[in-house]
């Protein structure tokens, strides 16, 4: 009993050990290689990393819960994108120009409606149909994909209005919006999974689907519920990115799936279902990025920064294999 | 016959796991063209004999001999090496493959380059497909084949090498009647070529029509070998049974109430057909058969987990459609399932929350579950069942079995339940623990519960059950009061023997 206490310390607070590592690492490593003769771990660099992760974060805050309830979502890169040009494209609609300032919200509006709806989509093929969620969620990112580029062939969608860029870039202490939705979206949704039933189910489905179902939990609308939420977050995602750019190209999104899912691996979430947790996921954002800003600050080019992430992620992986092996009596397969 | 040379023989074997003697001191042998039938009761050892057999499990002490030469088995691999081969009940096939690639796995004839030589392996094995006269051939998917020829695939398995025994572990479980005769016929042939063969069943017709002699096993020991001609069923079940019926419970007036389930003709395509039972508030109905009899289907059916062909249902005398757990649960029908750890349980999650799954949907304090109220429903059945456990946060994957059901049952118990359905209630729990859960289900039929209990050990049915249901493939043979049954009466319902001499 003893053991499966710290087993679960080292499991659940390694994410964060990790952090620390990284930190320490990037302010040592800084003194010496950086370019830059400010420090690594500075206030407005680590404010500015927050805003910076927002975009994935907020997106793999929702791949944790589908990824707890047993599913994936591929389709949330291409699902963020569309969200975006509904966005800016809805503002120059002539109606929506006559609402002047008053357009914005309406366009929020359009942009989470079209993320909610399109997880919909995806959660009642994968309800009614019974195909699993890898390949359903394949063929909308392909699709989704594909109506973004009919919406607007090759051509970026663009749309700047001022008072939006404002509120983007309004802060509360430092934070920008980004970061305080990724932050809210984070607490909000870790109080759904700790606390309410459809938390309570969705972790009783992904971890044994079949005693869910003999305990009468309706497996279906769990799901649905999932791939809404998580279509509306990388809407709402790409509604904090968007208004402060204002411009979408149509390959923007590409790869966010697989940062997220990244992110959420990396925070301790079972690919197989039924454990995870969204304060790990958020470490494992916040990971992420410091080792894509601390690669950045001591020198190293991108490519880099992705080889290091990949062998990361395979290593702890690794790791936490050897820390769940039930002991030597294990079956070999 | 007996001055030959036995093909295998095993001497004094004996293996223990913690706090049971498996099998003590078992002796054992078998002739060079002898149909040899192993027999005994559900943890007789009938399988962990044939575990040490085939390598998986060492023995304390005994030894193994094959053409009487000394030998240690340390695997499957190495079993078959020497010419022992395993016909298990459940099929390990690959589906996928073809039948010529599943019979020389591990071993396909090469070329050079690590080419597979397709010509070798098909023409050897359409050879000794056609000894097996089947009807397919050496290129056919595995996956296309009904079971019984997936069961001779298994067959020629065990001709690919030179056999000197091959083990039957229940192959007509899943056959019918004309498979039967092939595999019969199969039998015979590999007897004419004096490989020794052990079979293993609890079908008497079987026993009496195809073997030569019968040994029998019981707790673990050896009590005896027969010749068949010189036998009949009533002396094997009375080997089989030996010890006086342990009636340590007396039958007490029972306080019967309503019907709380009955049911009229109920089938579900072939897996039952025409059952017909009710059950009453404060007992215990039994159902007892050998796996495969449709005894957990039935149980799936009533609680909504498989659609019947026929038949109908009735709770307190109105007639009712489940179409869904969901269903059944609202309905008042719960189930403890066969596995606990596949179907009943959430491993991860803490004994609280499996406690109080099927409910929290009811227990809510504003927008979050109410944990307050959990806690103390898991308090309440914690005391009521005697659960041990740390905690309400443990896992209840660190349980132990005998805990672990007693969640299962008391998840159940929470919902209030008016028939308690439990299948197979100690499979996989050990001795002491089976003897509380047994005192519980009685007394969840003292306090007016209607409680189905399903189970493959004949003491267990015995032990808990009023009446009895005895099923045979799919049928319900015969019912039983168990005031009144007889062992033999029951091994012979459920074995198929029709006769009322019981």
């Amino acid at each position: 009993m003893k053991n499966d206490n710290i087993k679960n310390i080292i499991q659940n607070g390694a994410i964060w050990g990790f952090i620390l590592l990284e930190l320490a690492f990037f302010q040592i490593a800084g003194e010496y290689w950086s370019l830059s003769d400010r420090a690594f771990m500075d206030l407005d660099n680590m404010l500015l990393l927050l805003k910076q992760a927002a975009p994935i974060g907020i997106i793999a805050v929702g791949m944790t819960v589908v990824m707890i309830n047993g599913n994936i979502d591929l389709s949330v890169g291409a699902t963020y994108a569309l969200a975006g040009i509904v966005m800016l494209d809805s503002m120059s609609w002539p109606f929506m120009d006559a609402l002047g300032d008053w357009a914005i919200p309406l366009a929020w509006g359009f942009a989470l409606l079209t993320g909610a709806i399109l997880g919909l989509i995806n959660g009642m093929i994968v309800w009614k149909t019974g195909v699993d969620a890898f390949i359903v969620t394949l063929g909308a990112m392909l699709g989704y994909r594909g109506l973004v580029f009919m919406y607007n062939g090759e051509q970026p969608t663009f749309h700047l209005n001022w008072t939006m860029v404002d509120i983007a870039e309004a802060d509360v202490f430092g934070l920008e919006t980004p970061a305080l939705v990724f932050i809210a979206v984070a607490l909000i949704v870790w109080l759904v999974m700790t606390r309410t039933i459809h938390g309570r189910n969705a972790y009783a489905i992904g971890d044994n689907r079949e005693a869910a179902v003999n305990a009468g939990i309706r497996v279906g609308p769990h799901f649905v519920i999932n791939f809404v939420l998580i279509g509306f977050l990388a809407a709402l995602s790409a509604v904090a990115f968007y208004s402060a750019s204002g411009s979408v190209n149509p390959n923007d999104g590409m790869l966010f799936e697989l940062w997220a899912i990244t992110a959420v691996v990396l925070g301790g979430t079972k690919l197989s279902g039924g454990k995870g947790s969204i304060i790990g996921t958020f470490g494992g954002v916040i990971a992420i990025q410091l080792l894509r800003k601390g690669l950045g600050h001591i020198g190293a080019d991108t490519e880099t920064v992705n080889l290091v992430i990949g062998s990361i992620l395979i290593a702890v992986l690794f790791l936490d294999r050897q820390l769940n092996r039930k002991g030597a009596e294990e079956l070999k397969v | 016959m007996s001055e030959q040379t036995p093909a295998l023989r095993l001497e004094d074997i004996v293996k223990t796991f913690p706090g049971v003697r498996a099998l003590d001191g078992v002796s054992f042998s078998v002739l060079p063209g002898e149909v040899h039938a192993l027999m005994g009761e559900n943890g007789a050892g009938k399988s962990t004999l044939m575990k040490v057999l085939g390598g998986i499990y060492q023995p304390e002490e005994g030894r193994i001999f094959i053409e009487e030469r000394e030998t240690v088995m340390h695997g499957p691999l190495e079993a078959k090496a020497k010419g022992v081969m395993f016909i298990h009940q459940e099929l390990s096939l690959a589906q996928e493959l073809s039948v010529a690639e599943n019979i020389y796995l591990g071993e396909l004839p090469r070329k050079a380059f690590g080419r597979v030589d397709w010509d070798t392996l098909y023409s050897r094995t359409d050879a000794i497909l056609s000894k097996l006269k089947v009807s397919f051939n050496a290129r056919t998917r595995v996956g296309d084949l009904s079971i019984a020829n997936q069961q001779m695939v298994e067959i020629a398995r065990a001709l690919t090498v030179d056999a000197k025994a091959v083990i039957f572990d229940e192959p007509t479980a899943s056959l019918t009647d004309a498979e039967k005769s092939v595999l019969f016929d199969v039998i015979e042939d590999l007897k004419a070529q004096g490989v020794g063969i052990i079979y293993i069943s609890h079908r008497m017709e079987e026993i009496f029509r195809i073997t030569d002699r019968i040994s029998v096993l019981r707790d673990g020991e050896y009590r005896g070998t027969l010749e068949t001609a010189e036998t009949n069923e009533d002396e094997i079940t009375q080997m089989m049974i030996g010890r006086s019926l342990d009636l340590s419970r007396n039958f007490e007036e029972l306080e019967l109430g309503k019907v709380a389930l009955r049911v009229e003709g109920l089938s579900c395509g072939k897996l039952f057909q025409n059952v017909s039972f009710e059950v009453r508030q404060g007992e215990v109905l039994g159902f007892y058969g050998l796996v495969g009899a449709g005894r957990t289907e039935i149980a799936e059916t009533l609680f909504g987990l498989r659609t019947p062909t026929a038949g109908r249902i009735f709770l307190k005398d109105e007639e009712v459609r489940i179409n869904s757990p969901i269903d059944a649960i609202s309905k008042g029908i719960s189930l403890v399932p066969e596995s606990r750890k596949e179907q009943g349980l959430v491993l991860g999650m803490n004994c609280r929350d499996n406690i109080t799954l099927p409910q929290v949907d009811d227990l809510k304090a504003g927008p979050f579950v109410a944990e307050g109220a959990e806690v103390s429903i898991y308090d309440q059945y914690r005391d009521r069942l005697s659960i041990k456990s740390p905690s309400w946060r443990t896992a209840v994957g660190n349980l132990s079995g005998g805990n672990q059901q007693k969640i299962v049952i008391g998840k159940w118990l929470s919902m209030r339940p008016e028939v308690l359905i439990v299948d197979e209630p100690t499979r996989g729990i050990d001795v002491g623990s089976k003897s509380e859960i047994h005192n519980l289900l009685r007394d969840l039929a003292k306090q007016g519960y209607a409680v189905i209990v399903i189970s493959s050990e004949m003491p267990e049915v015995l032990h808990v059950a009023d009446r009895i249901v005895a099923m045979y493939h799919g049928q319900v043979m015969r019912e039983f009061d168990a005031s009144e049954v007889t062992e033999d009466g029951l091994i012979q319902a459920i074995s198929g023997i029709t006769n009322d001499a019981a």
